[in-house]
């Protein structure tokens, strides 16, 4: 029993709250703690990473009751992955907003802290009741962020999105309450040993649970058809909220993941392989309406936010598969594409700011204050977000196309290629309006932010840093997706801490 | 009893969904509060109905399933939550935009046929007396 696997929930709570005591205080203050909490909780990440890589499945019983009764904290090699990214990168989005972003409204530390609370509660709980209360953790911090700043667009965005998830909640309970009346349990690895054995009318109600909480996940994870959210309520936000959100949609696939290896997965008997043809075809028809969409953008942060949607796709395109070449790929995909699309976002914050009211609208505005150095920027960061060589994008892409076999295999050669061939278009015709096509006259607008900027360049630098150190992070997403796979292990584990 | 549960919480998913369904935020907030109850029931009648028997633990060998109660007292709590959040954005929104859309853009009015016929017939009066 380690201790330490509470950190990430309990050290951005209590901060949260905190911080809001001190919201009325200095700024410096507020800023210290928040900054200074977050790389804690880096900290804490870098810790249990290797923790969980020597392969066994911790096991947390919070208040030290029993499994099947207690509520369980679970941190296998993938929530140990998942908790990196999100430190990682809200470490960049921490310190991007201490450089003014957060005083455009109230309370911006303490709504990030209660975010990540969500977040990392999301990643390690193994409890389907507590999924959906860290979800709404989460949710309720990100509508205040969306709304961060304020504005008429974010408040339009707001409501669709709030709306949106309340339903999905409501359907969340649902179908939580249904797997509860079947099989009598909430913990997942009880659940799965209940779905393995199930047959007849329990099945059909499992499987009928099973389906509403893809549906929910699937909300969150923004595929086709429930992404009409997405790309309005991103291309609104404000840059550092918009670069923590590209981690939001993987929280609904990381859902996804983890009930359809564990619960609906290989040894599930009769429900084995729940939904995963219909996944299938949703994430390709995913990258291609996202990709369509990327390019009729008229901004440059609701293009970003389109790419999110085309990640989103292709990230599930792996899950559907399923097979633990493709759950390897797919995790490699996920770490670049969400840093990367963060750091375009932030970077996307840095050229709005220099064209004043024209935003990062597509339209011909003053001249940049810094056009070669931003546009560089943008070159390579859009070479790593559409998957040309020789970024981490590239890689994780050929990863995953080696990845599928048969018939499956020339669907998605078809689409990722066409996909990345489409966004390198739209990204081209982005990049050269932005910093090619101006009017004479130089903004006026505020200079740029040294430490901003190198926020964001050192976000933007892990793609080129994936691919360097490629082999031990793809060794790592190999041993994770064979650990997820294998659903016996946690059966155990699970066993082990109710013997304790 | 079973019935008249099923048919309660069937007929507040019935108008909870409807009014969700409607373009107004206030008509779209009650939809929720109704949607919510319904689904707090469901997660309440999953421990199975029973009368007469002991809420939580006690002596008695027979008592009721004392976990969904704990889930829908969360799930109640949240809920409200969520509704309060959802009203003040609602009447935020209002203040903002000028109106109660829930795309925020209040659609054109089409024009009624009567009144567009009386117009051309004022036209074509105006003409005549010219």
């Amino acid at each position: 029993m380690n201790n330490l696997l509470l950190v990430p929930v309990l050290l951005p709570l209590v901060c949260g709250a905190l911080l809001m005591m001190a919201a009325r205080g200095s700024m410096a203050m507020v800023r210290l703690i928040s900054i200074s909490s977050i790389l804690l909780l880096l900290l804490c990440s870098l810790y249990l990473l290797p923790l969980a890589a020597q392969g066994e499945i911790l096991v947390y019983g919070l208040g030290n009751w029993s499994a099947p009764f207690g509520i369980v904290l679970l941190l296998d090699r993938l929530s140990a992955l998942m908790l990196m990214v999100t430190a990682v990168l809200a470490v960049f989005v921490v310190l991007y907003a201490s450089r003014g972003e957060d005083q455009r409204g109230s309370y911006f530390h303490a709504l990030l802290q209660f975010q990540l609370a969500g977040i990392n509660g999301a990643f390690l709980t193994g409890d389907l009741f507590n999924l959906f209360v860290f979800f709404e953790i989460l949710l309720i911090a990100s509508y205040a962020l969306l709304l961060h700043g304020l504005g008429v667009a974010r408040i339009r965005s707001a409501l669709h999105y709030v709306i949106l998830n309340l339903i999905g909640s409501g359907l969340f309970l649902i179908a939580a309450g249904l797997f509860y009346g079947v099989a009598g349990t909430l913990n997942m690895t009880d659940l799965a040993l209940f779905v393995s054995q199930a047959e007849g009318d329990q099945l059909f109600l499992l499987e009928a649970a099973g389906a509403l909480l893809m549906l929910v996940f699937g909300l969150k994870a923004a595929f086709f058809p429930l992404y009409f959210w997405l790309p309005r309520a991103y291309a609104s936000a404000t840059a550092p909220v918009a670069a923590l959100f590209a981690i939001m949609t993987k929280v609904g696939l990381y859902a996804i993941l983890r009930f359809s290896t564990l619960v609906f997965g290989a040894a599930a008997g009769g429900a084995s392989g729940l939904g995963t043809g219909v996944l299938w075809v949703l994430a390709l028809v995913t990258i291609v309406l996202a990709i369509l969409g990327a390019f009729a953008a008229n901004s440059l942060s609701s293009l970003l936010a389109y790419l999110v949607l085309v990640s989103v796709g292709t990230l599930l395109a792996g899950i559907a598969v399923g097979t633990e070449a493709t759950l390897a790929a797919s995790l490699y995909y996920l770490v670049q594409s969400t840093w990367v699309i963060a750091g375009l976002f932030l970077l996307a914050g840095i050229v709005a700011k220099q064209r004043g009211d024209l935003g990062d609208n597509f339209k011909v505005g003053p001249r940049l204050l810094n056009p070669n150095l931003l546009g560089a920027c943008f070159f390579l960061a859009t070479i790593a977000v559409a998957g040309l060589p020789p970024f981490a994008g590239f890689f994780g892409k050929v990863l995953l196309l080696q990845a599928v076999s048969g018939q499956t295999a020339w669907q998605l050669w078809t689409v990722v290629l066409v996909s990345g061939l489409v966004g390198v278009i739209g990204l081209s015709r982005a990049g050269s309006m932005l910093f090619w096509r101006h009017h004479t006259t130089a903004s006026e607008a505020q200079p740029l932010d040294k430490v901003t900027f190198a926020v964001t360049a050192l976000l933007l630098c892990s793609s080129p840093l994936l691919v360097v150190f490629a082999q031990p992070l793809v060794n790592f997403t190999q041993a994770t997706a064979l650990q997820v796979l294998d659903a016996a292990s946690y059966l155990q584990a699970m066993q082990l801490k109710e013997a304790m | 009893m079973e019935l008249l549960v099923a048919i309660a919480i069937g007929v507040l998913t019935f108008s909870g969904v409807y009014l969700i369904l409607r373009a107004r935020t206030f008509s779209v907030a009650l939809g929720l509060t109704l949607f919510s109850y319904a689904v707090n029931l469901f997660l309440f009648v999953m421990g199975r109905l029973h009368t007469g028997k002991p809420a939580v633990l006690s002596d008695a060998t027979n008592y009721t399933d004392p976990v969904p109660q704990a889930l829908v007292l969360t799930a109640i709590v949240i809920g409200f939550a969520m509704t309060a959040f959802v009203l003040i954005l609602a009447l935020r929104a209002h203040t903002e935009l000028g109106n109660d859309h829930v795309d925020g853009v209040e659609k054109p009015k089409k024009e009624n046929k009567p009144r567009r016929k009386s117009n051309r017939a004022n036209k074509k009066r105006v003409g005549a007396t010219r």
